[in-house]
This record gives structure tokens, sequence and C-alpha cells, in this order.
């Protein structure tokens, strides 16, 4: 098998706080293959983008990585310096957040931020630099790319700038790109036109896509495998049509069933009772037994059950189908 | 017989900069049409959805039923009391008839008050009786009698929104006006909380104007669903020939660009274009540039809304034969 481009070995993160210490990413595992778009999905507060930051070294103090490793093409980042790792982002790792506004500088035309970041990270000069911002712009989609090179962001409208922020996470030739969130402030017709874009420019290049996001609908039309985050723990990952269509995770059950699905019609909604927990008041055992309704009293047992103990694909010592 | 009927509804704000800036500037007065004539009506005990992308008018037409905002042109009449009318006595006895769930959680509880007070207000506002009344509430969406003592900062989002439409059930009214009442809850506590909105409307026998975003969301709650573009209602029928039969051209590309979880790997061709300027709309058919199959007359004449099959429909071309729609 080839080398995975990013590989997430048991990664925990932790945050010391007054009343103990929390850990919103728990043991959490995946490999990521060139060209594939992994979608992770979570209600909030289950630790996505949590995952995400870790990744890029980006976590906000005090919350730190306490253990597991980080793999980017062989070799191992979460142990870099700050220094070091801020020649990665940018230049190995591209970044899209939720916010296309505070993701561009205000103050500079976009093509001078594209330029500048081409030319920190490419040995390209600065005439080099500008017209190669003006072809990112081009392949993303802006019409009229070599005049709207000297715009302002606030020029654009909202989907226009989440394709300038497109451009500028690719503009220098990454082998992964963490997408947190693309498109939720979007409407539905652009949110469909920056999917198709981000999924056709990922293909050409063979990018690697960590998929954030909390929409099933994106997750269902753009990756190719899903991890499915229950506090902080991955519940289960697989090939998004098998997740999605023979859920192995009660958890994953629940949330696909209380989908309002065209075909159901107007049936009731499957609802999952009560709340995701608190990070500091988790259940001992499996996170998700005080909500589900196949429970019994092997999920208190601690350790809860990791993918690995199970079937591979979902973190359930009983997982839905297997069972009697 | 409706209870709620709008003809011609209209509604402009004026975006000009202020007054000496304009006249240093020489900049002319800038007027965008939020709602432009629309119409449409909704029976009792049915749930009407209004859907579309930002700026299509569903909020500020919500706004304009429950009086939050005066209409600029057009009649609004529910009950039988035209709400721009005369008759002050009337229009204050059916407007406690109305009331409104809004999509912030967050926002739209004082964070000051217990929520035993926040949910009493609507009839303690109008001197009603309040005893018992909100651990009646509190009980009937699933919260706990006790919980009236408490604030709303101990409430998780969707308990809070389930404390919202507690408050808007309080003084029995026929009429909810939800705006985006589950686009800030995650999936799992958003199918709670339309569940607890399909019960309570059985329960109590009412009618929601449901106004949202997203079309799955409102094909599993609405009778009919009316579909705005750029503040003109393009499309109004039953979920069944709306999602099966799309007529109008822009319905047919909101449908298309939607992201659906049984659509796995599904490869479409993205929409092309972007909402216009609403100051500046297309003449003719606001759609017409992003139309693909306009033609010269939709660059010119304004489509009205006219009856194809069971559908109401605003595109010159809908119906007609061979067209394909």
């Amino acid at each position: 098998m080839t080398q995975p481009v990013l590989s997430v070995r048991d990664l925990v993160v932790e945050i010391p706080t007054r009343a103990g210490v929390l850990r919103p990413v728990d043991k959490v595992s995946y490999d990521l293959a060139a060209g594939e778009i992994l979608g992770v999905v979570g209600e909030s507060g289950a630790g996505k983008s949590m995952t995400g930051n870790a990744v890029i070294g980006l976590l906000d103090r005090p919350a730190r990585i306490t253990g597991g490793e980080v793999i980017l093409q062989g070799e191992r980042i979460d142990t870099l310096s700050d220094a070091r790792m801020r020649r990665i982002r940018g230049r190995r790792i591209g970044m899209i957040f939720q916010d296309p506004l505070t993701s561009l500088n205000p103050l500079l035309p976009i093509g001078a931020q594209l330029a500048e970041t081409i030319a920190e990270h490419l040995p390209v000069g600065r005439a080099e630099a500008r017209a190669r911002a003006v072809r990112a712009l081009e392949e993303v989609g802006i019409p009229a790319a070599a005049e709207r090179v000297n715009s302002y962001p606030h020029e654009f409208s909202g989907g226009m700038r989440q394709r300038v922020v497109i451009a500028l996470a690719l503009c220098a030739e990454p082998v992964l790109v963490i997408a947190d969130e693309p498109t939720t402030a979007l409407d539905v017709s652009v949110q469909a036109q920056i999917i198709a874009l981000l999924k056709r420019l990922c293909r050409e290049r063979g990018t690697a896509v960590i998929l954030v996001t909390h929409d099933m609908g994106v997750i269902a039309e753009a990756a190719d495998r899903v991890a499915v985050m229950y506090a902080g723990r991955l519940a289960e990952l697989g090939p998004v049509a098998e997740v999605l269509q023979r859920p192995r995770h009660p958890y994953t059950e629940g949330l696909v069933g209380s989908m309002p699905m065209a075909a159901a019609g107007r049936a009731r909604l499957h609802q999952i009772p009560g709340a995701m927990p608190r990070l500091g008041q988790l259940p001992p055992g499996c996170a998700f037994h005080p909500r589900c309704r196949y429970a019994r009293a092997e999920c208190q047992r601690d350790p809860g059950p990791t993918r690995a103990d199970c079937d591979g694909r979902a973190a359930c010592w009983f997982p839905v189908g297997a069972r009697a | 017989m409706s209870l709620v009927s709008v003809r011609g509804l209209t509604r402009v704000f004026d975006v000009s900069k202020p007054w000496l800036n304009r006249m240093i500037e020489r900049l002319p007065k800038r007027i965008l049409t939020a709602v432009s004539e629309v119409s449409f009506d909704i029976r009792a005990r049915e749930v009407y959805a209004l859907v579309g992308e930002s700026g299509s008018g569903k909020s500020t037409i919500g706004k304009i039923l429950v009086g939050l905002l005066p209409p600029s042109a057009g009649k609004v009449t529910i009950a039988g009391v035209d709400l721009s009318g005369g008759d002050r006595a009337a229009i204050d006895a059916v407007r406690s008839d109305i009331q409104m769930i809004f999509q912030d959680p967050y926002a739209s509880l004082n964070p000051r008050w217990r929520v035993g007070d926040i949910i009493a207000e609507p009839v303690a506002a109008r001197g009603g009786d309040t005893r018992g009344l909100a651990a009646r509430l509190l009980q009937q969406v699933g919260l706990a009698a006790e919980d009236a003592q408490k604030f709303p900062h101990e409430f998780s989002g969707g308990q809070r929104q389930r404390i919202g439409v507690a408050r808007a059930l309080a003084s029995e009214p026929k009429l909810i006006v939800c705006d985006e009442p589950t686009s800030a809850l995650d999936v799992s506590v958003q199918a709670q909380v339309l569940n607890l909105m399909s019960d309570l409307k059985d329960e109590f026998g009412l009618t929601y104007l449901f106004i949202s975003h997203d079309l799955t969301v409102v094909r599993h709650m609405a009778d009919r669903i009316g579909v705005l573009y750029l503040g003109r209602l393009v499309e109004e029928a039953d979920p069944a020939s709306l999602f099966e039969t799309p007529r109008h051209p822009y319905t047919q590309m909101l449908l298309a660009a939607a992201p659906r979880m049984d659509m796995i790997g599904r490869e479409v061709a993205p929409p092309q274009g972007e909402i216009p300027d609403p100051i500046n709309p297309p003449t003719g058919c606001a759609f017409h540039p992003r139309c693909p199959i306009a033609v010269a007359r939709c660059s010119v004449d304004r489509p009205v809304l006219r009856e194809v099959g069971i559908s109401r429909v605003a595109c010159h071309l809908a119906g007609g034969s061979g067209s394909g729609i």
C-alpha cells in the first residue's frame, strides 16, 4: 500500500481547567490517502474542529496535544517547533475556514494576499508569483481574474470570497487541505458550486481533504469516507455509502435517522433522546450509552469500546446489524 | 376559509447613505425591494412554508405578518381582520392570536429574566391570568415545571428553543410564525424540536408559517410550499408536486443544488451565477439572467403567478405545450 498522506494515531488533546482535565479529542486515529476526501461529521462539541486544529498545530492554549502522533508524508509533525510548523502550514497543508471574511485580510487586495503566500512558500520571483495568483483565481472560477486581482475582499460576494479562500489554500500546491465548515455560511446554490469546485481541484491535483461539517448531505455528496465523532471520540469510520446507508454505530444510526429524508415522507423523525454530555461529565465506558437504545451493562465498563476492539468500523460493543 | 390572506404584499427599505453624504457625493437614493407583490393564502391548521435563499424576503414576510414591520404596499388579512385597516381594537385582538418562534434561541430569550416570566409574558402583558401557566407549558414542551425558576443560560440550545415554543404557545395563538426555528440546532436536536412542533400543531390546532432555507425540513413539515426568489413568489405547490415536478426553473435549480443524503457521490453540474443585487434587480423575470431556458420575453415582462396544474408558477414558459416543464 502506498504511504498515506496523513496518519493520525491515537491523538489526544487535553485542556487543563480548574475543574479537572477535559479531553475534547480522545484517541482519534485515521489515515488519509492522496486525493481522498475524508468527511468528519458530528454535532457541536463533538471535537471535529479541534481534531483538525490539532493536526495543523493551531490549538488555542491551554489546549494541547498530550498523546498520539500526527504523521504527514512519513514525517511526524505534532512535535515540531512553531517555526517549522509555520513552514508546513500554507505550503503542505492548506486551510479553508467557515467565514471567508475572517480568513482574508480586509486591507490587502486579494492578488497581493495570494502572491504573498506563493512567494513565501515557493521558489518564485514577485512577477511569477503575481502571474500564478491570477492563474489560481482563474482556476477557482473568478470571472475576469486578471482585473479582479486588485479588488479587496469586501468587493466580492460570499461565494466569490470563499473561492478566493480556496485559491489561497491551494496556491502553494499543498498535499492536504483542511476545510472546516467551508460552506456553512453560504446559500444552497453557492454551496453546490463550492463543493463541486473543491472536489474537482482536489481530484485533479491529488490533494487529500479533511472536510469538517455538520451537514450529512454535504458529506454524502463530497466525501469518499466519513468519520463520525461523538464526545471527542471516533464513533464510526468507513466508506461514505456504507456508513450512511448501513450505519453500525447506534449514534450514526440515530444521526442518519434524525435527518428529514425525502423517502420517509411525513413520518415522525427518529430522535436521539437527551443531549451530548459535557466534556467534564462524560459517563464511564461508551460515552453514548446513556442515550443508546441498545445499551447493556457492558457498555458502562471502562475503558469504552474503540474501533480496533470492535469490528474495525464502529466503536460499539454491539454494532447495529451484527446484533441478534 | 383561509386564516391568513396576503395580497400584493410589498416592502421596500431605504438603504441610502445619510442625507449629507448623498448631497456631497451626489449619490442617488438607494431603495431595496425586499418583498415584491407577494400574494398567498394560509388555510387554518395548515403548515405553509416559505423557502428561499438569503435575501429572498422570507423573513421580511414573517415580520410583516406578526406586525414587527409595516408593509409598504399590499394587504394582510388575518382571521378576517385587515392588519393595515383602521379598526384598532380588532387588530389588537387578532394580534394576540399570532406568535413567533425565532431562529436564534440565544438572542430571543432575555438573559436576565427567569424562564417562567419569559413564558408568561405574552399573557401578563395583556393582564391575563398567569398562575401555573409557565409550569404547564414547560411540561407540554418536554421540560420540567421546576425549570420556570431557572435562567436561560442554564439550558442547551435545543432546550432554549423549547422555551421559545412554550412562550409562543402561552397566549393560545392560532397562527405561529416560525422563522428558521431549527437552523441553529444540531440535527438530532432539530429532530426533537420538529417532532414537538408537529405534536403541538395537532394538539392545539395551530397554523404555522414555516420559514426556512432547508428544503428537507420544509418537505417534512409543510402542507404547502411557497418558493421565493429576490422577494418574489415564483412557485407555490404542495410538497409532493413541488419536489417531484418542480415547474419553475429556479425551483428546479434549487432542488438540484441541495445536498442530499441519499445521493452519495453524486456528480451534478452546479448552478450558474449568483443571486443578483436586490437594489437593482434584473428587469422582467428576476431569474432570467441565470435561467437555462430564458427567452427574449423573460427580460421584458415580469411573469405573474398563474395556475399550472395544481401549482401556481410565475414563469412565462411553465406548463406551455412542449416546453418540457
